[in-house]
């Protein structure tokens, strides 16, 4: 799926890169061709568009976000922009979670699960929110299962931890108006899941690799 | 328009002798880098060469942007203010029922403070954000309804808008001021304004470096010496005075408007340190290479710009 860039995402990239002044640093590794997932914080509408554009041009193309299937199927612009412009993957979020019968609980998971691995192909790259929804931008909420289970399904792909900072001050969740501040944008060493690590363990861990990359106010 | 400067004749002086001062500094640049030797002095002089090419750049943008005229000052300055507001709203903590008080200080007010001094407003530009603004800040944040901190959160951001917005443009506003007998001359004061109050930085920072003992207040500014600020004080108001012809001032005149600059410069520069060493940072950002931030740059002008601009319309205008 390298459908090329949407004009409008282009145009969307360069607003929220000069909204946010965004400053980016490769800390634990450099853009690169390879399959990848990136997973960061997640507090703002800006975070994907921010970290999107930090790529590079031609990796943009093949880099697709993962978003919440209920919120953005709520309203046509919604459904246009995350479908047609940033060629979004939508998934049901939480659906697991809601039904009772763990069989059925499973069948979806693996359903989301499979989805998700279509989305990455053999060419293309993710961005994943794996707290599912937007903090407050203080604390860094639980990671869902989700990157867990879609990482034992495809090793072969690496996962980049991001941490998105101050964000949460420029467009913060319930607010339609933006305040430009400056923001950074830090890319951490990648990680995966080690022998026989279990779920939660390996959840932590991904949790703590991306908040050990905030470095106003570490807490 | 553009070219009304080049018909100018002293402002071109002017805009030489900058000229002139960036190619000598260069070189001496250069000259220290073929010499240097040992690691702490190869890090001064870099972050002196590093300055050197800053000021190339900025004396560039500044000349074209005067060249444009009035509109060309507004601009650049209003982007100057707009730049270190964001600096500064950055780095002050601020909360969640700021967030659309900040919006209006940075898409409202401080674009209105400007287009004010655009139409020439005097009696609205001088009183919006000291009055009005200053009636608003609180009022929208206490709407929002979150009072943990609000009085400490109502007076930064006032005093953000105040610095950067407020202070700053009088700067371009100087181009608005009709002193007789000085039509169409304007650009040389705002010209004059900078070249001293930033050559009173660049020299309190070389007599510091090269002579400076005696910290001044060496909790809020380590770098800042006795030696390095009489020196640089009196060598920059010395400047000052050499450039009275291009002024309408006399000499005499020339030296007390120098003199209060660089003194008013220093007051800036300590003030911003000390609001840096309560935030606990070091330089206010990093868009500027090697000077830190924008606001790092012009927190000497801040304080310089408006008494500047009332002193001059005072005792020249009427």
């Amino acid at each position: 799926m390298s459908a090329g860039i949407h004009p409008v995402a282009s145009l969307l990239a360069a607003i929220a890169r000069g909204i946010s002044g965004v400053q980016v640093q490769w800390a634990g590794c450099e853009p690169d061709e390879r399959q990848r997932i990136y997973f960061a914080n997640h507090s703002s509408h800006l975070d994907f568009v921010v970290l999107w554009s930090a790529l590079p041009p031609d990796l943009r193309a093949r880099t697709r976000p993962i978003a919440a299937k209920d919120y953005w199927e709520q309203r046509p612009l919604r459904l246009y922009l995350a479908k047609n412009v940033f060629h979004a993957v939508l998934v049901e979020r939480g659906a697991a979670a809601k039904t009772q019968h763990p069989e059925e609980a499973h069948f979806v998971g693996r359903h989301l699960i499979d989805q998700m691995a279509e989305a990455l192909g053999s060419e293309n790259s993710l961005i994943l929110f794996p707290e599912g929804t937007r903090g407050t931008g203080e604390k860094l909420g639980p990671f869902r299962s989700g990157l867990y289970h879609l990482a034992l399904h495809r090793p072969d792909v690496e996962l980049v931890p991001a941490y998105l900072e101050n964000l949460n001050r420029i467009l913060p969740k319930g607010e339609f108006l933006p305040v430009p501040m400056l923001s950074l944008l830090t890319f951490g060493k990648p990680i995966q899941v080690e022998q026989s690590e279990h779920k939660d363990d390996f959840l932590e861990r991904a949790r703590e690799a991306v908040a050990s990359l905030r470095r106003i106010g570490n807490a | 328009m553009m070219f009304a400067a080049l018909h100018d004749s002293k402002l071109v002086w002017l805009y030489c002798g900058v000229l002139a001062l960036l190619v000598i500094s260069t070189l001496i640049g250069q000259v220290l880098k073929a010499a240097r030797k040992g690691d702490a002095s190869r890090s001064t002089i870099d972050n002196l060469n590093a300055r050197i090419r800053a000021w190339w750049k900025m004396a560039a943008i500044f000349a074209v942007a005067v060249a444009f005229g009035p509109i060309g000052a507004l601009v650049l300055f209003g982007l100057i203010s707009f730049l270190a507001m964001r600096e500064y709203m950055t780095l002050v903590p601020t909360r969640r029922g700021d967030h659309l008080t900040l919006f209006w200080s940075f898409f409202v007010i401080m674009p209105l403070q400007y287009y004010l001094i655009g139409i020439q407003w005097y009696g609205f530009f001088a009183i919006m954000i000291p009055v009005f603004a200053f009636v608003f800040v609180p009022t929208s944040i206490a709407i929002a309804g979150d009072t943990e901190h609000f009085l400490e959160r109502a007076a930064k951001i006032q005093f953000g808008i105040m610095v950067c917005a407020y202070c700053l443009s009088h700067a371009p506003a100087l181009l608005l001021l009709h002193i007789p007998g000085f039509e169409g001359h304007d650009a040389r004061l705002l010209l004059y304004l900078v070249i001293v109050d930033q050559m009173s930085d660049v020299l309190q920072y070389v007599w510091g470096k090269l002579i400076g003992r005696h910290k001044i207040a060496w909790r809020v500014s380590p770098n800042k010496t006795w030696e390095g600020f009489v020196g640089g004080v009196a060598s920059a108001t010395a400047l000052g005075t050499a450039l009275w012809w291009a002024t309408p001032f006399t000499p005499l005149q020339s030296a007390g408007m120098s003199l209060m600059i660089c003194l008013l410069g220093f007051a800036g520069g300590l003030v911003m340190s000390a609001i840096k060493r309560d935030i606990g940072i070091k330089d206010f950002g990093v868009v500027i290479e090697g000077h830190g931030g924008i606001l790092d740059r012009i927190d000497s002008l801040c304080f310089a710009a408006p008494i500047f601009f009332h002193l001059i319309r005072y005792y020249f205008v009427r």
